[in-house]
């Protein structure tokens, strides 16, 4: 038997998950739980070029979610551009701001684009509290229809919402792993992980550390933007909630928590960090400290993340 | 004229506040590299605690004692159970630990005290004092005179004791440091409380006026690393003009531009820094041996 490269193995794995798991479903409802974790996720695989590939992190990326989100809320009632134009035009903006932030601090050590996109989310979560005139506030605003599933239905492919969104977002998660590997193994990608090693190293070896770091930067911004946007069309409203302060934690922690070195990894983190609040709805209150602690304990005794350990176990390499 | 001085009162109070969480990431920063994200969150307990300790029926100085000790003695608990054991991990990881601790302890005060804005009594009451057309709180007398007596203190502690001497030598080459008999995990035990302690005390001085709440940590971490950079990362001199100038801006940008967005301006300082001079006012520019 022909042995399957790591990618296409990813991919398998996730389109068989995908199109497996809705057969278990007990009701409609978890249709939607769902496609919350492939948004989760497709946010988190941004993260995973971000901090596993690059070796940088991002404490504001909600900005960029937030920036998806509104896009779609805002351009097609202000400029009348069709919601799928307005996520295209979201993804633009957020590229645009990431490049213009990240270009200046990506010269710098780690910590600096820690403190500055943590600045920038909060800014864009300000400007969208602030600005009610044209964001509604804190209040929220609603989002228009897609219209994507009325189209298939004229086509004679009959979805209920919930099942509508599920797979869509999980064809979106599926486009956007494939993306994230095709990257990995590309001579980018191997400069990447290069600089990640060591950035001095790579230097002399002529990798353009700051401009590869600006490019993983600019696409895990993308990748966050399209996730907010999606979040908002599904649910077709949005508040300044998106682009919070603990929703960054939160990305952050779900690519640490899976691996954020492995596609895969990190999905399942978002998937495991998506599902605990719903299985215990009595954590809420609970919801910061134990993000928080997940953070301190993945970083000190797991660091490589749940799935890439787990495996690890089950091949017994013990390395 | 008197508008402008106004302005300037209230920038140099909320300044001395933003100086001394300067101050407390400089002294860790020096002692083991780690910018501590948590520093924030020494501030919010430092109010949180004494309100809570007074609330109980303690009197206020014994209460914001206790403030500052608990906080001192969380510091010391953050670097032996969360820092030490992830010591020559990347910076990225020692980041996310740091985060991981602050967005804890904000939980942790959520469950344990509340999620409602607080405040005690300013220490020598509310009357205002008038100075040139315009008033100062004594409270704001207070938050300048702590700022500036930590800024002292540490000054004193640095260059005139051998205690102070041995953080120094641990900043400077870990390594080398041991070699001459210092034991650096009791300086980064000592860095560390002292960090947490300077952040507990500006809470303490500073809730009476800006009011405390389970969440105002992240702000002030940010505005005081804002601070510290304007200034020169590890730079004592540095934190305590650079945490001034953030507040004066600050206060400057809430009168005259937009009061909305004067949270902003610690951010944009943060990316003009980067952009024209990264090693800051005082810093010199950093080289990084392999």
């Amino acid at each position: 038997m022909p042995k399957l490269s790591a990618k296409s193995a990813t991919l398998l794995v996730l389109a068989a998950l995908i199109a497996v798991t809705p057969f278990f479903f007990p009701s409609g409802y978890y249709y939607r739980v769902g496609a919350l974790i492939f948004v989760n996720g497709l946010a988190v695989t941004g993260i995973v070029i971000l901090t596993g590939y690059a070796g940088q992190i991002s404490l504001g990326h909600a900005g960029f979610a937030g920036i998806g989100g509104y896009a779609c809320a805002l351009a097609p009632t202000h400029l009348g551009l069709h919601p799928s134009l307005a996520v295209v035009l979201g993804a633009a903006i957020s590229a645009v701001l990431a490049w213009l932030v990240g270009r200046p601090i990506l010269r710098l050590k780690g910590y600096y684009l820690a403190v500055a996109t943590l600045g920038f989310g909060i800014l864009v979560a300000m400007v969208l509290n602030n600005e009610r005139a044209l964001t509604g506030g804190p209040d929220g605003i609603a989002v228009p229809d897609l219209g994507l599933r009325g189209l298939l239905k004229d086509w004679g492919l009959e979805l209920t919402n919930g099942q509508f969104w599920y797979f869509f977002c999980g064809l979106v998660l599926l486009a956007g792993a494939w993306i994230a590997l095709n990257l990995h193994q590309s001579p980018t990608g191997r400069a990447l992980r290069a600089l990640h090693g060591s950035e001095i190293a790579a230097r002399t070896v002529g990798v353009d550390v700051a401009r590869l770091k600006l490019q993983a930067f600019v696409i895990s911004a993308v990748y966050a933007s399209v996730a907010g946007s999606l979040v908002a069309l599904q649910n077709k409203f949005i508040t300044p909630d998106v682009a919070g302060f603990m929703h960054s934690i939160e990305m952050v922690t779900m690519a640490v928590l899976g691996g954020a070195g492995s596609v895969l990894g990190a999905i399942f983190g978002a998937g495991v960090l998506t599902l605990l609040p719903q299985a215990l709805t009595v954590l809420a209150e609970y919801e910061q400290l134990v993000l928080g602690l997940v953070m301190m304990l993945v970083m000190i005794f797991l660091r490589d993340g749940l799935l890439p350990s787990i495996l690890r176990k089950l091949r017994g390499t013990g390395e | 004229m008197s508008e402008f001085l106004q302005f300037l009162f209230s920038g140099v109070t909320v300044g001395a506040v933003y100086a001394l969480v300067a101050l407390g990431f400089t002294i860790i920063y020096n002692a083991s590299d780690v910018v501590n994200f948590a520093q924030g969150e020494f501030v919010m307990l430092g109010g949180m605690i004494t309100w809570f300790a007074h609330a109980a029926g303690l009197p206020l100085p014994l209460a914001a004692l206790i403030a500052i000790v608990a906080t001192a003695a969380l510091g010391v608990a953050i670097n032996k159970l969360a820092i030490e054991p992830a010591r020559g991990a990347p910076v990225v990881s020692l980041i996310i630990i740091t985060i991981g601790a602050s967005v804890f302890l904000q939980g942790a005060a959520q469950l344990v005290f509340d999620k409602q804005i607080h405040s005690f009594p300013a220490f020598s009451g509310d009357r205002p004092l008038r100075i040139g057309g315009a008033t100062i709180q004594p409270q704001s007398l207070w938050v300048i005179g702590g700022a500036l007596v930590v800024f002292a203190g540490l000054w004193l502690f640095f260059t005139r004791t051998l205690l102070g001497r041995a953080v120094l030598a641990t900043s400077n080459n870990r390594l080398a440091a041991q070699l001459v008999g210092i034991n650096t995990n009791f300086v980064m035990t000592l860095s560390f409380a002292l960090s947490a302690g300077i952040g507990a005390l500006a809470g303490v001085l500073a809730t009476p006026i800006t009011l405390t709440a389970y969440n105002v940590g992240i702000g002030f971490a940010l505005k005081g690393f804002a601070g510290a950079m304007l200034g020169g990362m590890g730079n004592p001199k540095g934190a305590l003009a650079g945490g001034f100038l953030i507040g004066l801006i600050e206060a400057l940008t809430a009168g005259y531009l937009s009061s909305t967005y004067k949270e902003a301006a610690a951010f944009v300082v943060i990316l003009l820094v980067l952009f024209f001079m990264p090693q800051g006012l005082f810093g010199r520019k950093s080289t990084e041996r392999v």
